[in-house]
């Protein structure tokens, strides 16, 4: 049972929660807006930690490619405010809330770092991971502490940036960031493929993002398969030559979308809007590598001939959408991966799906009981977001 | 430079552990001879030096565990190395320590241009990868200056980086998966040929761990496409200012140039009498601008950068002509530190990442403190990320000025810190910059990321005396303090 909830207003009062937590030995369901609730494991937490309302931009240097803010900040102000200086966050950070069942536009920033999402662009430009410059926080010994900092380069001490991007919430609960952003492009181009089937669509991704084209997004869906050519106009039109002349050979009818239609499309593909999944399916999201992710799909296909699919990261990111089994069916589409050493994250499910089957994929026994080790040098006595990532 | 006083017990069991290593090592891969263990004394900080107890260099991943459960068994410490090129005595070795040299994993595994990586053992060099894909127009992207002689596994270890940072990213931005040996034995794997494992990001944790948490086996990095062109603009301006604001100036514009680097005046003046690139001497800062991608772009952009830099009152701007032309634009920017070599005995390389906004306040106060200490320094940096590398200009023979340039040294990185930057950008704390710790974090911080050690090695064997100014047993880390009184925290708003 979650009992009341506490709410914070900056850095101060957040670790006095956390230390009167500790001393009365009572577990925290961490939380920014609430917008992910519903993916990754559900948790028993004695109270709500919520951190909404430490927010706010701390501070935004352009020129300096970098923002600082509050935990709390909701991701709609943040990518507001870069817009207004033309710059984006280029993890194209993916918006689950419609796909979960919630309103649009919900999250905070710190929530898709918590959960290290990354939308099309992830290919080229990174995860969420890799735009966390620094933090600071508060570990489960009521401790503020922080790592990174404000800088491009910094090899300072261990990069505990990286760790907390990804962890749910489950090591620190953050009260500032700093992300690096960059330069929004000019032009948004898409080069679709008409016909190919999963197998040579793959193809002609690997081979489009093998090419000098600095290709930013390729998507396979339904039959269209969709390459994105970010930039300058000149060198976007130049590019968009150059790809038509490589994927020539694949036979394909092609045509363009303009930037308009191009940033409808990627938003779509980013919130897992082609899937078109019906209100109860069961969405898994498979990372694999992408020549591999056709005979994937056709492993699950053999055996669910109803399931549906599409991909993103040039094959590399698979969503799927079953019809609702009690399991979720965990052991075929993690059987599906084979030896591929790709993995599964179940994405949506009813709740009771979520707490008795393994929603990230399970780790080798060595590699369970180091991730463990880590938790705990962190959060000794569990505080935060008990059982979020793995069942207790 | 004080290390951990060397233990005499492990001294005395010298021979029982060299025999354990050759039974897991056969043939010539122990070196216990003094003579054998001399090209190991030191790493690039070649102002350190010490031998190890013993070498040991294995050629599987198996000799690999065994040595490590060894180790762990019998409470041996030991200093994991690539190549030793590290510049902040990351692979310094310790006198009660083996030294565990990977250079026999030296083989490229596979590559795999459809899904852009490659899978090489960790005692490749930086290059040799590059060199292994490059007829298929295929690179990887981080360049240290080293990456001659450097090895991936290296790379891993200090999150190395180049000049093409700011554009590509860093040793972390270009990795997909690594399989690695903890001090207990075991064989993990991290990632793979995918993107994005879930669970804990320790993957993203052992790069720029400095061989302080485990030893890398084996390492799958991302491969990219050659861009089809690129192009240096030099630009030379009146005052360091004027290049300052230029950096600043292209960035807020939308470019992000693959490199962008600036020298002061001396660093000019010395490259030019190095290599004669045709630097112009009357600048007081210069820029090397590199733009890459499709040829229409590298125009378009050359173009646009050059308005800026003009409109910043740039007195110099040349574009290359071709590719020989590009080359030695950069050969210049390359040369600077052997061209520092040749009017100072010594010199010193500092590496601090500072807020680019604070590079003319850096660069004078550096300045002042030059006058203060009676020692030259020269400064040549990456721009575009702000990360610093002064020269600090010395004669080690004269034990007075070694002291003053230490020190000087570290009141640049002082000042790095206080203007919100950092003490290292990608050379590494090792044990260069492990005493100044404190400068950047707290004690709260360094424990913090001493606990994240203890759940890797809670001996402390693996790399001792390095980053950490001081050690505290995992132990005591690991106790729980709670208070007894119990706090109300009314002011808190519950609902």
């Amino acid at each position: 049972m979650t009992g009341e909830t506490i709410r914070p207003r900056d850095a101060r009062e957040l670790r006095q929660a956390v230390e009167w937590a500790l001393n009365d030995g009572v577990t925290l369901d961490v939380r920014g807006s609430g917008s992910k609730l519903d993916l990754g494991k559900p948790m028993q937490c004695d109270q709500v930690l919520d951190v909404s309302g430490v927010s706010g931009i701390v501070d935004y240097a352009p020129e300096e490619l970098v923002v600082t803010l509050r935990a709390g900040t909701p991701m709609r102000d943040v990518e507001a405010l870069l817009a207004q200086r033309n710059q984006m966050l280029a993890f194209e950070p993916p918006d689950l809330g419609p796909l979960l069942g919630r309103a649009p536009g919900e999250g905070t920033l710190v929530g898709a770092v918590m959960g290290n999402l990354a939308g099309p662009r992830r290919l080229s430009a990174g995860a969420a991971r890799d735009h966390l410059l620094g933090f600071s926080g508060v570990n489960g010994r009521g401790e503020a502490f922080k790592s990174g900092g404000r800088v491009m380069k910094n090899v300072t001490g261990y990069d505990l940036s990286k760790l907390l991007a990804g962890s749910w919430g489950t090591l620190a609960v953050l009260d500032q960031v700093s992300v690096k952003v960059l330069p929004a492009p000019d032009q948004t181009r898409t080069l679709v493929l008409q016909g190919l089937d999963d197998t040579a669509a793959v193809t002609a991704m690997c081979a489009a993002m093998g090419s000098p084209h600095e290709v930013s997004g390729a998507a396979h869906v339904g039959d269209r398969t969709a390459l994105r050519i970010e930039g300058v106009a000149p060198s976007v039109e130049a590019r968009l030559k150059g790809l038509r002349e490589l994927l020539a050979a694949s036979g394909a009818v092609m045509e363009e979308l303009a930037t308009f239609e191009s940033r409808t499309f990627w938003r779509e593909v980013r919130d897992v809007v082609p899937l078109e999944v019906a209100p109860d399916a069961i969405v898994w999201r498979l990372s694999c590598p992408p020549t591999e992710g056709p005979a994937i799909v056709a492993r699950i296909r053999s055996q669910r001939p109803s399931a549906k699919a599409f991909y993103d990261w040039s094959g590399g990111l698979i969503w799927l959408a079953l019809p609702p089994v009690a399991d979720a069916e965990h052991l075929l589409v993690r059987a599906a991966l084979g030896a591929t050493g790709g993995h599964a994250m179940l994405i949506r499910a009813p709740v009771a799906t979520r707490a008795s089957v393994p929603v990230l994929h399970p780790q080798s026994p060595a590699l369970a009981a180091l991730a463990a080790r880590v938790k705990e040098s962190f959060d000794p006595k569990g505080l935060f977001n008990p059982g979020r990532m793995v069942s207790l | 430079m004080q290390m951990p006083p060397l233990d005499p017990d492990i001294l005395r069991r010298r021979g029982a552990i060299v025999a354990a290593l050759k039974a897991i090592v056969p043939g010539e891969g122990v070196i216990d001879d003094l003579d054998g263990m001399r090209p190991y004394e030191c790493d690039a900080l070649s102002a350190y030096r010490q031998m190890p107890l013993v070498v040991v260099l294995p050629e599987t991943v198996d000799q690999v565990a065994a040595i490590l459960r060894y180790c762990q068994d019998h409470k041996v410490k030991v200093v994991p190395r690539g190549a030793g090129t590290s510049l902040s005595g990351g692979s310094m070795p310790v006198g009660d320590a083996i030294l565990l040299g990977m250079a026999k994993f030296n083989r490229v595994l596979e590559i795999d241009y459809a899904n852009r990586c490659a899978r090489v053992q960790p005692g490749v060099t930086n290059l040799g990868v590059t060199k292994a894909v490059e007829h298929e127009g295929f690179y990887y992207a981080p360049d240290p200056s080293s990456q001659i002689a450097c090895s991936i596994g290296g790379n891993v270890a200090e999150n190395s980086g180049g000049v093409h940072c700011l554009k590509y990213g860093l040793t972390t931005n270009n990795l997909l998966g690594i399989e690695m040996v903890l001090m207990n034995g075991e064989v993990v794997r991290l990632g793979g040929k995918h993107l994005d494992s879930g669970g804990y990001d320790l993957l993203g944790l052992m790069t720029g761990s400095e061989g302080l948490l485990g030893v890398v086996t084996e390492v799958t990095v991302r491969l990219l496409r050659k861009p089809s062109t690129a192009r240096a603009v030099l630009l030379g301006f009146p005052t360091e200012a004027g290049a300052a604001d230029c950096v600043a100036a292209v960035i807020a514009s939308g470019i992000i140039p693959g490199g962008m680097e600036m020298m002061d005046k001396d660093a000019i003046q010395c490259a030019e009498n190095y290599v004669g690139a045709g630097y112009p001497l009357d600048a007081e800062g210069l820029l090397v601008v590199e733009l890459d991608g499709p040829e229409i772009e590298v125009d378009y952009l050359v173009a646009r950068v050059e308005e800026i830099a003009r409109g910043r009152g740039a007195t110099t701007v040349r574009v290359s002509r071709d590719e020989q032309e590009r080359v030695l634009f950069w050969a210049g920017r390359k040369a600077a530190f052997p061209a520092v070599g040749q009017i100072s005995p010594d010199y010193m390389c500092l590496d601090g990442s500072v807020p680019r906004g604070h590079l003319v306040q850096v660069l004078a106060e550096m300045r002042e403190m030059s006058k203060s200490y009676g020692l030259r320094v020269v400064n040549v940096f990456h721009a575009g990320d702000g990360n610093l590398h002064p020269l600090i200009l010395f004669d080690a023979n004269d034990p007075d000025e070694l002291r003053r340039a230490e020190e000087f040294g570290a009141d640049i990185l002082r000042l790095c810190v206080r203007v919100g930057g950092v003490l290292t950008g990608e050379h590494g704390v090792g044990i260069e910059k492990r005493d100044l710790m404190g400068e950047q974090f707290t004690e709260i911080d360094l424990d913090q990321q001493m606990r994240v050690k203890c759940a890797f090695d809670p001996d402390h064997l693996l790399n001792p005396g390095k980053m950490f100014p001081k050690l505290r047993r995992c132990a005591e880390l690991g106790r729980v303090t709670v208070h007894d009184n119990k706090l109300p925290f009314p002011d808190i708003p519950r609902f």
